[in-house]
């Protein structure tokens, strides 16, 4: 058992060798890092936000609001596709309830016809079908979504979402932000060191979606009040009506949308001189835009964000070349935040925010000094006390754990795993349980000493008697990380990928290590008793 | 050189002797423990009840202004906030629980935290925001019941371990040694009213780890010395087994508190309650292994006939483990 050929010890120096140097960079002061980054690669470890400071944002789409956008996106494709067909189908009643859309088609005859214009619109380009098509009483068509259009849906909309939160925290700046999509309809942000999370939320979290409305401006200002709209209206609420009403009354069709834009910036108003945003739409958009303003000229038109009117000016003259200016109560903060969102496109289902963790910089600083300090005295304890406990062999332990810690850290900035404020938990378990091995081996040692065995032998069966129960000990350990790995969720994984990492580098350094330099020891001086 | 001797050669104490006494003081303190969470509760934080808390520190003032806070906080008419000073004198944790309405509203929690950071700012120009955590009630729950999920499947699996490893009996002294151990946590935080969140079930999950290696070195050794001492009586056997392991026990012991202890008295303010429990389920882990798992084997009839002599499991291990090493 205390054999070492001298292949075996060139390998296990090496793992020693490699698992230090890859610690490191992670130990290094940062500007000593920066300059080394220029000629090696500095793999380190992250620290967690608990830890260096930072925002954590999860966010979570609404996905009943999502079944509902496509219904209406539905209901607009089969209007045209009805108004376009030749020869024209006249349909009425159309009503959008329990995720079905369904309408009459007002003469029987033309039932056949009706389907034949709606097969294209109901399957997608894969040709699998999105909605299923149904006929009630002769004439009533009802659509109701098939398979896994939703899900396929959700599933792609939470993709733009995510580049879309990508583009907008882009634009603030030199941060580095990690994005992950989590589950079916959540999105994690992380963004570390960031001093206002304010900004950062009020950006992420903003639908940005642009439309302009008429407003309908026969609409009694009682019924308004009262949230009562016409048929073929709708109310909106509009905080800074200058009619004090914090509603206004918009008309359903006519508007055109605001998701095809080139450009978005911010501006001041050239009459007021207040805070705005110039939107430019693309060529179609602009042709859109062109028209309405030319059919609608006199008329009140509501510029309309996020389901909110944020102003509703005259339409003056026809505009143009597509470009336009949104003017409303702006700060300069918030005409910038708005005009970033615009640009970076809608995102095409709500998100909100169902947890947030931002840790400032200051508290993070403190958290890991002190961490370190206690981490530091508290090793240096132990140090002591098993050189007081052990002597040489006590050295040997010590050695051990010192490389132990340095090859955790190695291997994790290799693995470029994440340490946060329970995963030092998992390090002080591991710790302890390295130290426990050298226990268990030296205590074993010392007994088998004590029943009259020659040093070597007593060596030996030290070894061999006490990995019994540091292998049991361990394995449990393993088995426990493992399942809290599966089972646990953010911060609880941490602790979870610290244990299982400190578990193989304890064994390793606490008993392979130490062996090797025990058996060394015995082979040079070929002790005759010793002192444990 | 004359070594340190954290225990003294040959010691042998009795520590089976007031194994009926401790277990019934331990049964008392499990009721206990369990009678004072249903009675007082535990002081979940936002992560397990959703709601928000925001660290801030007063940088211009010695105190912070906590009266003033609590009005101005229960003004927004969220309800009554709970203002805690931690660490220095100028530093607070303004927490709240979830609003009405707040499981229709998932984003109302972040909404309180945003509204309360600003009408912190606003009235206190040097007012520096530590942290804001908000959590929605379905977050919550679900952190509470994947926390919850990962301490009892850890708990089982390593028993079920145990009694592969050893016989079924062991299985049952180290889960029962286990849920003594948690339940006196969970115990000691209804007691004190320390914040009990996410972090407080890593530190628990460390408590099983260490009280679970604690208990399987007795283990290992009680399987040993069954094995060799095949005509002993069981409570000298476990006597013995203790005895013999207990300057192990009592060095790893205090290695492992000294790094806490020092956590406890200058570690950073946010994990006291963190460290604080480890270092009581240290030490209630390494009773428990002497007090627990150990005399539960007397109950549950163990003896020498439970293992086969050929002591086929300990010489697996030990290959398992060469093979790990080459």
């Amino acid at each position: 058992m205390l054999d070492f050929p001298r292949w075996r010890v060139w390998m296990l120096n090496t793992l020693i060798i490699l698992g230090v140097l890859f610690a490191i960079p992670s130990v290094l002061p940062t500007h000593i890092r920066a300059q080394i980054a220029q000629f090696v690669p500095t793999p380190t470890i992250n620290l967690g936000l608990d830890l260096a400071g930072g925002s954590h944002i999860l966010l979570e789409a609404d996905t009943s609001q999502l079944a509902e956008t496509r219904l209406e996106a539905l209901e607009d494709s089969v209007r045209t596709a009805m108004r376009r067909a030749d020869p024209r189908i006249a349909i009425s009643d159309v009503s959008r309830t329990n995720g079905q859309l369904s309408f009459t088609v007002d003469s029987p005859a033309q039932v056949d016809a009706a389907r034949e214009a709606l097969l294209p619109l109901t399957s997608n380009a894969t040709g699998s079908r999105d909605w299923n098509i149904g006929v009630n009483d002769g004439n009533r068509m009802i659509l109701t979504p098939a398979g896994t259009g939703d899900e396929t849906a959700l599933d792609q909309a939470m993709d733009t979402a995510k580049d879309v939160i990508d583009r907008r925290i882009n634009a603030l700046g030199t941060l580095e932000p990690t994005i992950i999509r989590q589950g079916e309809n959540r999105i994690v942000v992380q963004v570390p060191g960031l001093d206002d999370p304010e900004a950062l939320k009020a950006l992420i979290g903003k639908t940005a979606k642009l439309e302009f409305k008429l407003v309908d401006e026969q609409a009694d200002p009682d019924q308004t009040a009262q949230g009562k709209a016409r048929v073929g209206s709708q109310v909106l609420p509009y905080p800074d009506n200058p009619s004090g009403l914090p509603y206004i009354a918009v008309r359903r069709l006519g508007g055109i949308s605001g998701d095809k834009l080139v450009k978005a910036d911010p501006t001041f108003d050239s009459q007021t001189n207040e805070p705005a945003v110039t939107i430019q739409f693309d060529s179609e958009g602009g042709q859109k835009f062109a028209r309405m303003t030319q059919q609608n000229v006199n008329k009140l038109f509501a510029i309309v964000l996020d389901g909110q009117v944020i102003s509703a000016p005259q339409i003056r003259e026809p505009i143009f070349g597509g470009v336009s200016q949104i003017s409303g109560s702006f700060t300069t903060e918030s005409a910038n935040a708005l005009s970033i969102s615009l640009r970076s496109g809608a995102l095409p289902v709500d998100l909100k925010i169902v947890e947030e963790r931002s840790v400032g910089p200051d508290l993070g600083a403190d958290s890991i000094r002190r961490g370190i300090l206690a981490a530091v005295i508290g090793t240096t304890a132990i140090l002591v006390l098993m050189f007081l406990v052990y002597g040489r062999f006590g050295m040997y332990a010590n050695f051990a754990l010192v490389i132990n810690v340095a090859m955790i850290l190695g291997v994790m900035a290799f693995a470029n795993a994440t340490l946060t404020l329970p995963g030092i938990a998992g390090f002080v378990l591991t710790i302890g349980a390295a130290v426990d091995a050298n226990v268990l081996i030296n205590e074993r040692i010392r007994e088998e000493l004590k029943r009259g065995r020659r040093v070597v032998q007593a060596i030996e069966f030290g070894y061999k008697e006490a990995s019994r129960a540091i292998f049991d000990a361990n394995s449990t350990n393993v088995i426990a990380a493992v399942l809290l790995f599966i089972f646990g969720s953010g911060p609880i994984r941490g602790f979870a990928v610290v244990l299982m990492i400190g578990i193989v580098t304890s064994v390793f350094t606490a008993v392979t290590i130490t062996r090797m330099w025990v058996s060394r020891w015995v082979k040079r001086t070929r002790p005759h008793d010793l002192t444990i | 050189m004359k070594l340190l001797k954290l225990v003294p050669d040959d010691t042998n104490i009795d520590f089976l002797k007031w194994r009926s006494w401790a277990f019934g003081i331990s049964l008392l303190l499990m009721v206990a423990s369990v009678g004072l969470v249903a009675a007082k509760g535990l002081n979940f934080g936002v992560d397990f009840i959703g709601g928000q808390m925001i660290r801030a520190t007063f940088t211009q003032s010695a105190a912070a202004p906590v009266t003033e806070l609590r009005e101005t906080v229960a003004k927004l008419g969220y309800g009554d906030p709970t203002i805690q000073r931690f660490g220095a004198e100028n530093q607070v944790s303004i927490r709240m629980k979830l609003p009405e309405g707040a499981d229709k509203n998932p984003e109302l929690a972040n909404a309180m935290a945003t509204k309360i950071t600003e009408t912190l700012k606003a009235g206190h120009p040097d007012v520096r925001i530590d942290g804001v955590d908000s959590v929605s009630g379905k977050v919550s729950e679900e952190l509470f019941s994947k926390g919850i999920l990962a301490l009892l499947a850890a708990m089982a699996g390593v028993s079920i371990y145990i009694w592969f490893r050893f016989e079924w009996q062991f299985g049952v002294g180290a889960i029962w040694s286990l849920v003594h151990d948690v339940t006196l946590t969970f115990g000691l935080f209804a007691l004190t009213g320390w914040e009990f969140d996410l972090n407080i079930i890593a530190a628990l999950l460390t408590i099983i780890g260490y009280s679970l290696n604690d208990t399987v070195v007795v283990y290992d050794r009680i399987r040993e010395n069954l094995m060799k001492f095949r005509k002993m009586e069981m409570a000298s056997l476990l006597n013995l087994s203790v005895n013999e392991t207990l300057s192990r026990t009592v060095m790893t012991s205090v290695s492992i508190s000294l790094p806490l202890i020092i956590l406890v008295l200058f570690g950073p303010d946010v994990i006291f309650g963190f460290s604080a429990a480890m270092a009581f389920g240290i030490v209630v882990g390494t009773y428990s292994s002497i007090y627990q798992a150990a005399p539960i084997l007397i109950w549950l009839k163990v003896g020498s006939h439970s293992f086969v002599p050929t002591d086929e499991a300990g010489s697996k291990a030990e290959r398992i483990i060469e093979g790990f090493e080459s």
